[in-house]
Order: C-alpha cells, then structure tokens, then sequence
C-alpha cells in the first residue's frame, strides 16, 4: 500500500510546476456545462480541467452526477434519449458537442472502462482486436503485434498468453476487467475514461488495477469516478468533488484529503454523510 | 410479548400441506390430460399409417388407388413452399426487428407498429388467405403459384419472427452495446458485430417455429384456391402446386376407408418433418445460447 502513496506526494510537488504551464496541458476543458435528463438538472454550471498524463478522480455520493459527466465527455450519455445539453466540453481544444465532430472520431481517442467488466462473449484475442478491426486495421502481423502490447499494457499478458483463443469469460471478474482495459488500449487512445471501474472487483483485483493506473497514467490522461474514497486519495493527482449536480470543489488530491476549502467537502470525506 | 402463536401455528400446519399436495395433484392432472389426449393421437395415427408409409409412398404421385397413392407432389410442394417463405421472412423480419429495436426513436408511431405487430400474431390465418387471394392472387395476377401461396404463408407467419428476433436483440446486454460504441464502432459496425452473433441463436429457433408453423397450415391455402389432387410437379415459383396439409385434407376427406390410412401415413411424414424442425431449434438454441 505504501509504495501506492509514495508516488503521489512527488506528483503533488510537481503540480506547482503545472499552474505555469499554459492550456496545451490541458485534455479537457469543461466550460459552464448543463444537462438535462428530461426536465432534470442533472449537471449544473460544471467547469473543470482534465489535465494531460494525471489521474483525476471524481467523488461523491450516489446522484451526484459523477457518472453522468464522465459519460459526457466521450458523449456516451447521448444513448440516454432525452438528453439535453448546454455549454462547452472542449477535448484538445474542440468542442466535442460540435455538429460537425464525429461522436466516432472522439471515442478512438477517448476509451472507456465500465463499471461492470463487459467483455465481449468472443475469444480473448477477439476482444482486443475488436476496436483496431473496426477502424480497419486487417493486417494479421499488426493485429498480433496490438494484442501483445496492449495485454502487456494492462498486465495481463503473462496470465494469458498461452490461452488466447479461449473464451474472455472464462476468466476472473479481475482478468475480465483488465481485459476490458486491454481492450480500451489497443485503440491506443489519448483519454482512459474509468466509471468506477473497480466496484464490481475483489480487493486484491481492485489493488491490481489501481498498480495499473499508475502505470498508465505515464502514457495517458486518465478521469476514473469513484465510491471509494481511499482509492482516489491513493491513486489520482486531482480529485473534483460532485454534490448535487454541481463541482463544489476540484483541486490537488493532497489538498483536498488534508485541507478542503468547502465544508461540504470536508463532511463527505471525513463520512459525516454520503 | 410474542405475537405469534406457534401452537396454533402447528396446529394448522396439515391442512396446509394438505392444501399443498391437493394443488400439486391438479395440476399434475391437467398436465396429464394433454399428454393422454395426444398419446391417444399418436397412437392412432402410427397404428393406422406406418402399413402405408415406405419409401414408395414418399416417391409415388397421388392416385385414385389407394394401394398407389403417394405423398410426391405434397412433400416437393410443402418444400417449394419453404423456398419462398423462409427467405422473405428471415430478411423481412430480421430487417424490420433490427430497425424497430436498434434504429427507431421510441415514439408514438413506434409503438402502434409494435402494439400492430404483436396483434397481426392473433389475426386467424383464414384473414390472410383473404388478403393473399385479393392481393397476390387476384391483384396481382400470381394466380395460385407456389410465390403467391408463399408471400401468403409470409405474412402469416412474419410477426412471429418479428417478435422472437426482436426479443432476442432485446435480450442482448446494453453493456456490449456500450462497449462496442466506447470505441468509436457506429450503430452498424456494432449490429452486425456484437448484436447479431448474440442474438442469431434466438432469431433461429425463432425462425424456424415459424416455418414449422407455416408448414402446418392449411386454411389460407384453402382459401387461395389450392388444388387438391395434382399429379404433377411445379417446375417453378409460378407454377401450381399443393402441399402436405392439402393432401391430407383430400385424403381424409375421401369416402374410402383406405385413404384415411393412407391420410395417417401422410401426417406422420409431417409430424416427421416438424419434430425434425424443433428439434434443430432447440438444438440450437442450446448449443449457441450463452451466459451473459
């Protein structure tokens, strides 16, 4: 446990050196967002940062809207009919809610990890060469070259291996998710959008992959939304606090574990409710 | 202070199994009336039919003799039959399940197709050997060919595979879909990819109670007009033809006590065939279906 914290306290120093840096930096910028599920506000005024090559957690209660706004960011909520926005998200300076932006061109840079490991009922090697084959990618060569890499990626290589025509549910809750990992990487994407990708996991799947976000966070931008408090205090750079629809506060992991501004912050990590 | 009693309690524990075991042997009852009643079919029907039923009975062109009389032109009729309707309902059905479950907003219009879609089920067959008469028949000009008869068949039997197809894409977990979507597939690339591998076994056995189905029906093609004896063969979709139903309803219908045995001999090649069909069904279904 301890060598998961460690690391996080040189990320924390190095933060000052971010607040010089100018906007290229940035993954996402979330300006003054609003959604409506029907005549529901479910998302009210967000602005927040996503900062390259950092994990940021996003906490709060149940309803809070974490979910929702993760599912906005590769436009995913718009499965949901009735859905209404306002406002910008803008990835790498674009706003994604632009007509002329392909929801499909976002989610190749975008990938996303869910809540409940949903491997696809096909062979392992299947499932990681699903995204690469739906953008084309038929070379045999290449193709094998992707499932190695991205199963080294999400540590699962050396468990599976010598089985990589069985099928993906075969394996453990555990394996299933880091497979869905694996899946996410080999479109070899720029964002790991994470919904709370370890609540359906068993504490040592869990530490598995919380050791792999650290390990990913070196080559992608990673947001994962959490129930669990620890585990953002463990693993992310910064943490946005959701209550009610609204960001209350976002800031350094450290600063919002040990010293948050708003007092409503302080209540939900010190468990006065939530 | 309890509230419950548990002498009473204990006290009116037997009737309560007697209740229990007085419901089981009901139902058990009615169970069983079903199976009597179709053991007793059987049973009659095999005894009556199998002197008849041989190779040459399967090979024979109908006849006024008894002794001669086959199942040929009914047996290539009925699959002729299966020609037209199998791919007209498959591509129709599946087409219009894909549409109504994965493309179509969730309006209004939507949903009185659907309410319309599981009410064309319950419509009796003989309304749409009326329709098949006016329109293929008649309007159309098909006269009383095996395309006329199958388009028919199609209609009547369409809702069914609608239905069980679009139950088993219903039945395929949002979470595939999600992921599939996740990286960046479009709504085609994640139909033909995750959704229709998923759902194939139940659009199968789907597919084939409703051919089982069209198999054993006869009234539309009563109405359509039908012959009832033909001693030749279609050569093709525009010709006439009959099939195993409307033989055995000629059969039975004949004054001769020995066409009725020969009529026997021609459900049992039908039963024959449906048994075949379901089972494959079933077969499928169990050797696709899968655990989410």
């Amino acid at each position: 446990m301890s060598t998961l914290v460690a690391p996080k306290k040189e990320a924390a120093d190095s933060l000052d050196n971010y607040k010089n840096l100018n906007d290229n930096n940035k993954v996402y910028q979330t300006k003054e967002l609003n959604l409506w599920y029907g005549s529901n506000h479910a998302l009210k005024q967000i602005n927040l940062d996503i900062y390259e090559n950092e994990v940021t957690a996003i906490i709060g209660p149940s309803g809070c809207g974490k979910s929702t706004y993760i599912k906005a960011l590769n436009r995913m909520i718009e499965m949901v009919p009735s859905v209404k926005t306002s406002g910008e998200i803008q990835y790498r300076g674009r706003n994604i809610f632009d007509k002329r932006y392909g929801v499909e061109e976002l989610r190749t840079k975008v990938g996303m990890v869910f809540q409940k490991p949903n491997p696809f009922p096909k062979s392992i090697y299947e499932n990681v060469v699903y995204g690469p084959r739906i953008h084309g990618i038929r070379d045999k060569k290449v193709l094998n070259q992707i499932v190695e890499k991205s199963l080294k990626g999400a540590a699962l290589w050396d468990e599976v291996k010598d089985r990589l025509q069985d099928n993906a549910y075969g394996l453990s809750g555990g394996q299933q998710q880091r497979l869905c990992i694996a899946r996410c990487l080999a479109i070899e994407p720029d964002v790991i959008l994470m919904d709370e990708p370890t609540s359906a996991l068993d504490p040592i799947s869990t530490l598995k992959v919380e050791e792999l976000v650290q390990v990913l966070k070196k080559e992608y931008s990673i947001i994962i939304v959490t129930h669990n408090m620890q585990q953002a205090a463990r693993i992310s750079d910064r943490t946005a606090f959701f209550l009610n629809g609204e960001v209350v506060e976002f800031a350094e992991t450290d600063k919002i574990f040990s010293n948050p501004t708003d007092k409503r912050t302080e209540d939900y990590i010190t468990g006065r409710f939530g | 202070m309890k509230l419950i009693n548990h002498d009473q309690v204990l006290k009116k524990m037997s009737p309560r199994k007697w209740k229990n075991s007085v419901f089981k042997g009901l139902f058990m009852l009615a169970t069983a009336f079903a199976l009597v009643v179709l053991a007793i079919l059987l049973y009659r029907i095999i005894t009556q039919g199998i002197g008849y039923l041989d190779w040459q009975f399967l090979q024979s062109l109908p006849s006024r003799d008894p002794e001669q009389a086959g199942i040929k032109t009914a047996l290539i009729g009925t699959i002729w039959l299966m020609g037209v309707v199998a791919p007209v309902t498959l591509i129709l059905g599946v087409g219009t399940a894909i549409y109504l479950e994965e493309y179509a907003s969730k309006n209004k219009f939507t949903s009185l197709i659907q309410i319309n879609i599981s009410n064309l089920a319950g419509v009796p067959s003989i309304v749409f050997g009326l329709l098949g008469l006016t329109v293929f028949v008649r309007a159309l000009t098909l006269g009383t060919s095996v395309l006329a008869a199958g388009l028919t068949m199609s209609l009547l039997v369409l809702p069914i595979i609608i239905v069980a197809s679009q139950e088993a894409i219903r039945s395929v977990p949002m979470e595939l879909r999600e992921a599939s979507f996740g990286m960046g597939a479009n709504k085609w690339q994640t139909i033909v990819r995750v959704v229709m591998p998923a759902a194939l076994p139940g659009i199968l056995t789907g597919a084939i109670l409703a051919l089982s189905r069209a198999i054993g029906e006869t009234a539309p093609l009563v109405v359509l007009g039908l012959p009832l004896f033909l001693a030749f063969l279609p050569q093709s979709v525009f010709d006439m033809f009959t099939v195993l139903p409307m033989q055995i309803y000629n059969w039975t219908s004949r004054p001769q006590e020995e066409f009725h045995a020969v009529a026997a001999g021609g459900i049992i090649v039908l039963l024959v065939m449906l048994i075949v069909m379901n089972s494959i069904a079933v077969l499928i279904r169990n050797k696709f279906q899968k655990r989410y």
